[in-house]
């Protein structure tokens, strides 16, 4: 696969980010480096090696399904941009 | 001088009534506020202070808890109650934790006392400090020098006695590097030892938090504070935290310590390696026995880690979208512009470069392989 200004900015616009025109010949450099990092751990014997989801004796923890938190809503919405009666506002979706 | 003690000295400097923990305290915010090092982001001087007249108060009781009034400080990583904690980006400029971390909760338990916020790279992402929305971070050792990172203003403070200790978390060597660059002691601990609640994500199958203390007994005692299960992390190991500091003294004789050769094959500072055959010369003359060893599959280290790394970092970030917390833009003229200028303006270079590696390979995953590989690796 050939990193080029189109997958550039193909990425970019999935990653919600603006890439200014003259940084975009540094990001192919350096997404073209990460297909070659990725070539070199291909190399890697992985023949019979069990995979793991640990690399201790780490096990999923569960706990029971109950609320153990108060609501801190306004607490919380201190931190928001912008807020109305509890809810966070954003730009008009639907016209 | 006061600044220049052990936390041991300080402890016990304090139980003797040689000075209050409010003239400690005072004494390290004054240093502090001339300091010419650009460690920390945030200053927390008034609850700093308050805290000292309370150890003092629970000492004047016998009550004080094991290391109580040590002055130490966070990286601005860790969620700190009512104060800022930025992760040293614009994006989160405004964002006042609103909750503690269980690293600062648990310190502040043992007794230690947190006199700020310190300076660190972007997100976490870079090895000098100089990523940072809040300025680069200068080495005390030399002004014209980088502490290293992203953990740099931990390290400068430490070093340049700004504070006794401070935390740090390490992904890729963030808190080792600037330790060695900076002259002093950091350890990451093995991923699950310490709680990563509350502390803000980069890249989550490697971060972990640890210490960066002036010595390995400093290291330790803050090592045994910070680390425990902890129900509010899923990745967290529920396995008993044995006294690191009381096992300092341990004779070495017999200890078989291993050197893995390929590391010290190329590219290594002269200067590095006499200074580690110094240490092994001096463990072998204590009784140690150096065994050199291989690690054949240390060399897919590096890929992995600039694999995984950007991959979880892009993931872990996408949650910074001007809608609940963080950076917002100016008068956005739908949803999508909204979310594209708040990430742009809110993110610094390094950080967007990241996201945008981490992204590739997601993309390009689903579009070749489609499901993960036998080996684990999606």
């Amino acid at each position: 696969m050939i990193v080029d200004k189109k997958v550039v900015a193909d990425i970019a616009e999935l990653a919600l980010l603006e890439i200014p025109q003259d940084l975009q010949e540094s990001y192919i450099d350096s997404m073209s480096q990460i297909l070659h990092l990725a070539e070199e751990m291909q190399t890697a014997d992985t023949q019979g090696i069990e995979p793991m989801s640990s690399p201790l004796d780490g096990i999923q923890t569960l706990r029971p399904d109950r609320v153990t938190e108060s609501n801190q809503r306004p607490e919380f919405q201190k931190n928001a941009p912008l807020t109305e009666n509890g809810f966070y506002l954003v730009p008009k979706v639907i016209e | 001088m006061i600044h220049e003690q052990s936390i041991s000295e300080m402890i016990q400097a304090l139980e003797r009534g040689d000075y209050s923990c409010r003239e400690l305290i005072s004494h390290h915010l004054d240093r502090i506020s001339n300091e010419n090092l650009n460690s920390y982001i945030t200053v927390d001087d008034k609850n700093a202070l308050n805290q000292a007249d309370e150890i003092d108060a629970l000492r004047a009781k016998g009550n004080a808890p094991k290391l109580a009034g040590i002055p130490i400080a966070h990286k601005d990583i860790f969620c700190t109650k009512g104060i800022k904690t930025s992760a040293g980006s614009k994006m989160l400029d405004n964002f006042i934790a609103p909750y503690d971390s269980t690293v600062s909760t648990k310190l502040k338990t043992a007794g230690c006392i947190s006199l700020g916020k310190t300076n660190m790279d972007e997100f976490a992402m870079g090895s000098s400090n100089e990523n940072s929305y809040y300025g680069p971070v200068k080495n005390p050792w030399a002004l014209d020098r980088v502490p290293g990172g992203s953990s740099g203003g931990s390290a400068a403070a430490v070093a340049g006695r700004l504070c006794a200790a401070a935390t740090g978390t390490d992904t890729g060597g963030s808190i080792r590097q600037p330790a060695a660059m900076c002259g002093i002691t950091g350890i990451k601990p093995t991923y699950g030892r310490i709680s990563r609640w509350g502390m803000i994500a980069f890249a989550s199958s490697l971060d972990q938090a640890g210490p960066l203390a002036r010595s390995a007994e400093d290291a330790a005692l803050l090592l045994e504070a910070m680390s425990g299960y902890d129900p509010k992390d899923s990745t967290s190991i529920n396995k008993p935290v044995p006294a690191f500091s009381t096992l300092l003294n341990e004779p070495l004789q017999g200890l078989r310590i291993g050197i893995c050769t390929d590391h010290f094959e190329k590219g290594l500072d002269p200067d590095i390696t006499n200074a580690v055959q110094g240490a092994l010369r001096f463990f072998e003359a204590a009784g140690a026995i150096i065994q050199n060893i291989e690690l054949p599959t240390s060399k897919y280290a590096i890929p992995a880690y600039y694999v995984i790394a950007p991959a979880e970092a892009s993931a872990n970030l996408s949650r910074y979208d001007g809608v609940r917390f963080g950076h917002r833009c100016e008068s956005p003229v739908d949803l999508a512009d909204m979310y594209k200028r708040s990430r742009s303006e809110g993110f610094g270079k390094e950080v967007k470069q990241r996201i945008m590696v981490g992204s590739f390979p997601q993309v390009i995953t689903m579009l070749t392989i489609g499901k993960p590989s036998r080996s684990g690796a999606s």
